[in-house]
C-alpha cells in the first residue's frame, strides 16, 4: 500500500501512509488508539474508500506485482484479503459450517454439505484449529468463535488475513495457541497483518512491524531487532513509564465482605463455590484466572447484577441480601465492565447521557421529575475535561469516539458517581478495565484507579493481565473453575506462580 | 464505472433535510404513477385531495373552513395514539395496540357518559364529566395495555404478538357491546348506544372542531417534556438503546416497561374517549379508522419526536380527508390515501440509506494522487 490518505471530517486519519508486507509474514501493525491502524485495513478491505494512494498486491500467475481496485469487502475476498474484526461477524444462531459458507456466491442450487464439512475439518486439521463443523456459534467460547472467523476467512482462500486485536478477548493460553496457529499459516505461505497493542505479543510472533502514529508512518522495524521501549517510544512519542507505584497505605475498614457466596448459571451450572473474599479500604485485589472461571460472575455478583443462591454479601458492613442494582449502587459500588460496548455504554446516545448514567439520580441532577440541564452540562464538560476525553462535545454519540475514550467516559462516570453521591464505603470492580487499550491510555486508567484505591477506595480488580495485576494489586486471588484457589500477597509472587495457581494446581 | 459505499460518521441536518423532502417527493411521484396507470390526471386528483383536506382561499375568505377543521376533527386521534405508540416505541417495547387500547378507551369513556348518572356521579358542569371520563378512558387503556406488559414481564411473551391480539378481542368486545348489551333500545333497530346526555360531550371550537385538539396537543407537549428533560425519559431512552446498560446502571426495566404501557395504553384509550366525547356522542360502529395502525407510520416518520409527530399527524390526516374528498368528487377509491401513506413511509426509510452511508462513484482505476 502506497501513500494512502483517508480524511475523516475534521480529521485526516490517514496522510500518506506506506505499508509494505512481505508474502508469507507476520507483520504487526502497531499504534495507539486513533492512531490510524484499523483505518488502514478498512481500506485494504473495501470498507473504506481511500482519498488517495495505490493498493499493489502479489499475483501469483505473473509472479510479480499488480494494482488493484479494492472498493468493496467483495472486491477484497476476490482478491484474497479477509479481516477477522475485533467484534465477530458471525450469525450466533447458525453452525460453523453455515457460517463459513455464508455469502459466498455458489453455482450449485444444492448445497454439498459433507463436501464442504470434510473441506473444513481439513483445513482446521491443516492449521491446528479443530473444531466441529455442526456446533452453534452461541454454544462456543470466545476463543473458539474466533478460530470461526480464521476458518471462515480460510474457507474462502483468504492469502492474506488481517486480526485486528485478535488476542484482546483472548486469555493467554488462548492467545499462545493463537501465536502457533499463525506461524503455521505463516509457513504455509499466508500472510498476516496483526494488529495489536500488546508489546509482548509483536515481540513473540511477528517477523517485522510497523508503527503508525497520528495516521502517519513512524517505522517499520525487523522485529528481532528491537525492544519493547523502542517500539512503545516509537507509538506514543515519548518515553513511557512502565512501572506505576503501587498504592502505599494501609488498609482500612471492610467496603467488601463475601462469605460463602455460591452461584448457579442459568443452565443450572455452579459458576461460583463457596466464595470467600473481601475488599478494605486502600486495597486493590487483583482476580486472576483463565477466563470462564468464575471471575464474570463473582464481578456480577459483587455489583448486584446476578444475585447468589448462597452465602451474604455486605458492602461497608451492610447487609446487600435482596438488594437491586441500584441498591448495590447507592451503597457506593461502582462497576468498570468487561464489556464497554455492550454493557457499558449506549452507543446511539450523546456523551452526556452516558456520563449521568451512574448519577442522574442525585439532587443536583434532577432534583424532582426534571433534569437540571445547566448543571448536566457543566458537571459532563468537567469530566470530559477533567478525564482528558477527546471528543467534539458532549453531543456526540459515544459510539463514534476510539476505544480509549469511551474507557475513559465510563471511568469518569463509575469514579464521580461515587464521589458524588456516598461517601463512606467505595468499592470499585474493575473488569479489564485496559482491555485493548494503547499505552497512554492503559496508563491513564491505571493511575486513576491507583489514585482512588490511595484515597480510600477499595478496588475488586479483574484482569487478563498479570503483569497489570501483579503491578498495582496488594493481594491476588486466583480463581479456577469457580474456586478461589489461593489468595497470595502481590509482592511476594512469581507469574510462574499464577500460572500454576490459575491452572488449579497449589503451590 | 463503481459505485461504492461507504458509513457517514455524523450527517448534517442540512442533508437529513434534503433526503427527507426527496423522499417526500418521490412518494407522491410513486403515487402520482399510480393514478396514472388507473387512468387519471395526477396533478387534477393532487388539486382535489389538497382541496379537499384545507379548502380553497375564496372559502376562506368568506370565513368557510369546513375542510380544514375536518382534518384537524381526523388529527386529533391519530396524533394522540401516534404519541402513544412513540412513546412506547422509544423504549423499543413495540405497542402494536393502539387500536385495541383505543377501542377500550373509548368503551370505558362510553360507559361513564352512559352509566355515571344511575350511580349519582353526575355534575352538572360538562367540564366536570369530561374530566372524568377522559379518567376512565386513560384507565381503560392503560390496563388493556398492562395485561400484554405484564405477560412480558412476568413470562417473557413477545409484545409485538400479544398487543397485536388484543386488537382483535378488543374491537370484538366493543361490537357485542354496542350491537346487544348497551343498545340502545329506542335506536330504532340501528346498532349503538343512546346518545349521551349534553353534559357528557366535548364544546366544540369550529364547525366539528372539538377541543380535543387542545388535549392532543397538551399531550404531544407533555411527551416532549417527558422524554426530553425529565429522569422518567433518560430511563426510558437509556433501555431503548441499550437494555443491557440499563440493567448495569441499576435503571428498572420491568418497571419501567409496565409504567411505559400504563402511559402508553392511556394515552391511546384517551384518544378513543376523545372521540366517542367529541365526535359520535355514542359507542357506534365506524369509532375508529385505523388510526391505531397509522400511528405507528405517523410516529416512525418522525422519528419518535412528539414535536414532529404533532406535525405529521396534520398532514396525514389531510391525506385521509383529502383521498374521503376524490372519492366523493372524483368516484375514486379513497384508499389512494392509504397508497401514498404506504409510499411515504417506504421512501422515507428508505432515504435513510442516504443519511447514514456515502455513495461515491469511482472509476476502473484508482485515481492519481490528489
Amino acid at each position: 500500500m502506497e501513500g494512502i490518505v483517508k480524511d475523516f471530517p475534521g480529521v485526516r486519519a490517514l496522510d500518506h501512509v506506506d505499508f509494505i508486507v512481505n508474502r508469507g509474514e507476520i507483520h504487526g501493525l502497531l499504534g495507539e488508539n486513533g492512531a490510524g491502524k484499523t483505518t488502514l485495513m478498512s481500506v485494504l478491505c473495501g470498507l473504506y474508500r481511500a482519498e488517495a494512494g495505490n493498493v499493489y498486491l502479489h499475483d501469483s500467475n505473473s509472479n510479480s506485482e499488480k494494482e488493484v481496485v479494492i472498493s468493496t469487502p467483495r472486491d477484497a475476498i476476490v482478491c484474497g484479503v479477509g479481516m477477522v474484526h475485533q467484534h465477530f461477524r458471525l450469525v450466533q444462531s447458525q453452525t460453523v459450517l453455515e457460517n463459513c459458507i455464508l455469502g459466498i456466491q455458489g453455482s450449485n442450487l444444492v448445497v454439498d454439505y459433507n463436501a464442504i464439512e470434510n473441506d473444513i475439518i481439513e483445513l482446521g486439521k491443516k492449521y491446528g484449529m479443530e473444531i466441529n463443523p455442526e456446533a452453534y456459534i452461541w454454544e462456543l467460547s470466545v476463543g473458539e468463535q474466533q478460530r470461526v472467523e480464521i476458518l471462515k476467512m480460510l474457507y474462502r482462500d483468504a492469502e492474506i488475513l488481517i486480526m485486528d486485536e485478535p488476542t484482546a478477548v483472548l486469555t493467554p493460553q488462548e492467545a499462545r495457541l493463537l501465536g502457533e496457529t499463525m506461524k503455521r499459516m505463516a509457513i504455509e505461505g499466508k500472510t498476516i497483518v496483526f494488529i495489536t497493542h500488546k508489546l509482548d505479543e509483536v515481540i513473540e510472533f511477528t517477523h517485522r512491524s510497523t508503527v503508525l502514529r497520528d495516521g502517519k508512518n513512524v517505522s517499520t522495524v525487523e522485529t528481532g531487532n528491537t525492544t519493547k521501549r523502542e517500539l512503545a517510544n516509537f507509538m506514543v512519542g515519548r518515553d513511557v513509564v512502565f512501572s506505576i507505584v503501587r498504592p502505599n497505605i494501609s488498609p482500612g475498614n471492610y467496603v467488601l465482605e463475601m462469605r460463602g457466596v455460591s452461584v448457579y448459571d442459568s443452565r443450572g451450572v455452579q459458576a461460583l463455590k463457596d466464595i470467600d473474599i473481601d475488599v478494605k479500604s486502600g486495597e486493590i485485589i487483583g482476580v486472576a484466572g483463565v477466563s470462564g472461571n468464575g471471575q464474570k460472575e463473582l464481578a456480577e455478583v459483587a455489583t448486584g447484577l446476578v444475585g447468589c443462591n448462597n452465602g451474604s454479601i455486605y458492602i461497608g458492613g451492610q447487609d446487600m441480601r435482596g438488594c437491586s442494582v441500584d441498591g448495590f449502587i447507592k451503597a457506593g459500588v461502582s462497576h468498570i465492565p468487561g464489556d464497554r460496548i455492550g454493557v457499558g455504554l449506549a452507543g446511539n446516545l450523546p456523551v452526556s447521557d452516558n456520563l449521568i448514567l451512574k448519577s442522574y439520580q442525585i439532587k443536583e441532577i434532577c432534583g424532582g421529575l426534571l433534569f437540571n440541564k445547566r448543571f448536566v452540562d457543566e458537571y459532563v464538560d468537567r469530566l470530559i475535561d477533567e478525564y482528558e476525553v477527546v471528543t467534539p462535545g458532549r453531543d456526540t454519540l459515544a459510539r463514534n469516539l476510539s476505544g480509549g475514550n469511551q474507557q475513559k467516559i465510563v471511568l469518569a462516570r463509575e469514579i464521580e458517581s461515587t464521589y458524588r453521591c456516598y461517601d463512606d464505603a467505595r468499592l470499585i470492580v474493575a473488569v479489564y478495565p485496559t482491555r485493548g487499550l494503547d499505552v497512554g491510555a492503559t496508563e491513564f486508567v491505571r493511575s486513576r484507579l491507583v489514585q482512588q484505591c490511595s484515597e480510600g477506595a477499595g478496588i475488586l480488580l479483574v484482569s487478563d493481565d498479570l503483569e497489570e495485576i501483579v503491578a498495582i494489586s496488594s493481594r491476588i486471588a486466583v480463581m479456577y473453575s469457580g474456586f478461589i484457589v489461593d489468595v497470595v500477597q502481590a509482592d511476594c509472587v512469581t507469574l510462574e506462580d499464577l500460572g500454576m495457581l490459575m491452572a488449579g494446581e497449589s503451590l | 464505472m463503481k459505485i461504492s459505499v461507504e458509513p457517514r460518521i455524523e450527517a448534517s441536518s442540512g442533508l437529513r433535510f434534503v433526503v427527507m423532502s426527496t423522499s417526500i417527493l418521490c412518494a407522491f411521484m410513486f403515487g402520482g404513477l399510480i393514478m396514472g396507470i388507473v387512468g387519471v390526471d395526477p396533478v387534477d386528483t393532487y388539486v382535489a385531495m389538497l382541496e379537499g383536506a384545507i379548502g380553497r382561499p375564496e372559502y376562506w375568505s368568506q370565513g368557510q373552513f369546513y375542510s380544514i377543521t375536518e382534518t384537524l376533527v381526523k388529527a386529533i386521534p391519530l396524533m394522540i395514539t401516534s404519541i402513544a405508540v412513540g412513546v412506547a416505541f422509544k423504549m423499543l417495547f413495540w405497542n402494536i395496540g393502539a387500536e385495541g387500547q383505543l377501542v377500550v378507551g373509548a368503551i370505558a369513556g362510553s360507559g361513564v357518559a352512559l352509566f355515571a348518572k344511575d350511580y349519582g356521579l353526575q355534575s352538572p358542569y360538562a367540564g366536570i364529566n369530561v374530566i372524568l371520563m377522559c379518567l376512565a378512558g386513560i384507565m381503560g387503556g392503560g390496563l388493556w395495555a398492562l395485561i400484554p406488559a405484564f405477560l412480558k414481564t412476568r413470562f417473557k411473551v413477545n409484545e409485538i404478538i400479544t398487543t397485536l391480539m388484543f386488537n382483535y378481542v378488543a374491537i370484538l368486545w366493543y361490537q357485542y357491546l354496542f350491537n346487544v348489551v348497551w343498545k340502545d333500545p329506542e335506536g330504532m333497530g340501528f346498532p349503538g348506544t343512546a346518545k349521551f346526555d349534553g353534559v357528557w360531550i366535548l364544546g366544540r371550537i369550529s364547525g366539528r372542531l372539538h377541543w380535543g385538539l387542545g388535549i392532543a396537543l397538551f399531550s404531544g407537549l407533555l411527551v416532549w417534556i417527558i422524554l426530553d428533560k425529565s429522569k422518567w425519559g433518560y430511563e426510558i431512552r437509556v433501555i431503548g438503546q441499550n437494555i443491557k446498560a440499563a440493567v448495569y446502571g441499576g435503571i428498572d426495566v420491568n418497571g419501567n416497561v409496565l409504567k411505559v404501557m400504563l402511559f402508553s395504553g392511556g394515552l391511546a384509550g384517551l384518544a378513543g374517549t376523545v372521540e366517542v366525547s367529541g365526535v359520535s356522542y355514542s359507542l357506534q360502529e365506524g369509532l375508529s379508522v385505523g388510526y391505531g395502525y397509522t400511528a405507528i407510520i405517523v410516529s416512525w416518520l418522525s422519528r419518535l419526536n412528539p414535536i414532529a409527530i404533532m406535525i405529521v399527524s396534520v398532514v396525514f390526516a389531510g391525506i385521509m380527508v383529502g383521498g374521503d374528498q376524490i372519492q366523493m368528487t372524483m368516484g375514486l377509491p379513497s384508499s389512494v390515501a392509504y397508497v401514498l401513506q404506504g409510499a411515504m413511509l417506504f421512501f422515507v426509510l428508505g432515504g435513510d440509506f442516504f443519511v447514514r452511508y456515502r455513495m461515491t462513484l469511482t472509476k476502473g482505476q484508482r485515481h492519481a494522487d490528489s
